[in-house]
């Protein structure tokens, strides 16, 4: 990545300032993932609200990066770094926004089965761990993003395979679980979403992560069948 | 995406060297200019390219004390067109010019367009009817001058008059088209339908454009060189020069980094 300044200042403030609102995107998304993991584990279901509220915001902060990007390009037409930056970010809060909306998955989940008066840590044993792993990549991403650091940003590629791993054995677990008592079903296919959308969680940070290896690195990763190339 | 095709070459510059009397303009250039291409050259001012561009076509021969060293091979005959037996005059039929700002004769449509082919020796009205249709056509501008071929040419809008200068040297079937900013004096639709024609002349003939306007480059050619302080920085697929450029100073030039 270049460091090095733009004849024109308002140029790299343009910039500048397009980076700091994907952190600050970034930074509500991972609250919003947080605040899931926590309201799953201690039945807090008040925080529900915010987090669905936060997404509302979330939301807009995409619309309007999206918007400042499209400017960017009209007016300064990127070239180079400039321009991987430009794209990569498009895509970025894309990611950043369906993440956001995973977490709003997950703890609509968790408020349905507290209202039905279940523990759902009673069920799922794992998805604690499988979540903190997911928003682990989300942070790592993040920060790979900051520091436009792709060594980082190819350790969160490969993070995602442990928690696609980690998913299909929670899933084997309500499994059986299902078939060995089927007055746990309703909870578990809850249960089963709520794996889900962390796993989907995982997979956004995954694509955040590629972007950063583009916008620094020029080299499109995607669809790769080894993680790391 | 990946493209694989190897183009021929149409010329190549080889540890070529320029100097005006005492002061070295270009240094040490290697570089391929593919058939049937466009090729930009970009730099800051004073980076050498327009010396470059003019070494092609020998002009640099029109005043004393300018020096040239090394080769500029030309193909498919592999003539060096910088060797001092090589006759510039033929040289320029070969290779065309077309200049910043539009230049045209103080004379007809149809006497700029013929000129080259004047000087050639072709007389044959019938011959000479047929060329300027041809070169006019290929320039785009014909279906705008057939009904005032005897016209004054500088009575023509600038971006008509770029285009005629453009049918001027397309009159001698040049193999080598030079642009040397040809847009930078025409407003933006004039500078479209020109950038349009390059396009469209690539099929028959190699181009090799200065432009000062990058995104132009982007636009128009196929392969990029970049030039600063008379040496050739990097040369590349344009695609490649404008979206992961290896070199840094390259990098700071195209993303406005540098004065």
């Amino acid at each position: 990545m270049n460091d090095s300044q733009h004849l024109s200042s308002q140029f790299d403030e343009e910039l500048s300032r397009l980076r700091t609102h994907v952190l600050q995107m970034g930074g509500m998304v991972e609250t919003q993932v947080s605040a899931a993991i926590e309201a799953y584990s201690s039945g807090e279901v008040a925080s529900v609200k915010t987090i669905v509220e936060t997404d509302r915001k979330v939301n807009e902060l995409e619309k309007a990066i999206d918007d400042d990007c499209a400017h960017v390009i009209a007016k300064r037409q990127p070239t180079a770094s400039d321009l991987r930056l430009v794209l990569g970010i498009s895509k970025i809060v894309t990611d950043l926004e369906r993440a956001g909306d995973e977490a709003k998955k997950i703890a609509k989940g968790v408020r349905r089965i507290y209202e039905a008066g279940h523990m759902p840590s009673q069920y799922g044993i794992g998805i604690r761990h499988l979540a903190e792993a997911a928003l682990l990549m989300v942070r790592q991403a993040l920060d790979a993003f900051a520091r436009l650091d792709a060594v980082q940003a190819q350790a969160v590629i490969r993070a995602d395979s442990d928690v696609d791993t980690e998913f299909k054995s929670i899933i084997r677990q309500l499994i059986t679980h299902m078939m060995e008592d089927p007055r746990t079903i309703t909870t578990s296919i809850e249960i089963i979403s709520i794996a889900r959308a962390i796993e989907r969680i995982g997979d956004h940070a995954k694509n955040v992560a590629e972007q950063v290896v583009f916008v620094v690195e020029g080299r499109d990763i995607r669809h790769l069948k080894e993680p790391t190339k | 995406m990946q493209i694989h095709e190897q183009p021929q070459l149409k010329a190549e510059a080889r540890d070529f060297n320029f100097f005006y009397g005492e002061a070295q303009a270009l240094k040490k250039i290697n570089m391929p200019i593919y058939e049937k291409k466009v090729t930009a050259l970009i730099g800051p001012s004073g980076c050498g390219k327009s010396t470059y561009l003019r070494s092609f076509n020998r002009m640099h021969d029109l005043y004393p004390g300018n020096r040239y060293e090394g080769e500029i091979r030309f193909y498919p005959d592999n003539t060096n067109l910088l060797s001092p037996e090589v006759d510039p005059i033929e040289v320029r039929m070969r290779v065309g010019m077309v200049f910043q700002k539009p230049n045209p004769f103080p004379k007809t449509i149809y006497e700029n367009v013929a000129y080259g082919l004047r000087v050639r020796g072709e007389n044959n009205k019938r011959v000479l009817d047929d060329k300027v249709e041809q070169a006019l056509r290929g320039a785009a501008i014909w279906e705008e001058v057939k009904d005032r071929l005897q016209d004054l040419a500088p009575n023509l809008s600038g971006g008509q008059q770029q285009r005629l200068c453009i049918a001027r040297a397309l009159a001698t079937d040049p193999e080598l088209l030079l642009f040397d900013e040809p847009t930078s004096a025409l407003d933006p639709i004039a500078t479209g339908a020109i950038e349009e024609l390059v396009h469209e002349l690539k099929k028959r003939v190699t181009i090799l454009i200065v432009t000062h306007n990058m995104q132009q480059a982007a636009r128009v050619s196929d392969y990029t060189a970049y030039m600063y302080l008379g040496e050739m920085i990097e040369f590349g697929k344009t695609d490649e020069i404008f979206i992961k450029p290896k070199d840094k100073r390259t990098e700071d030039y195209i993303t406005g980094r540098m004065g």
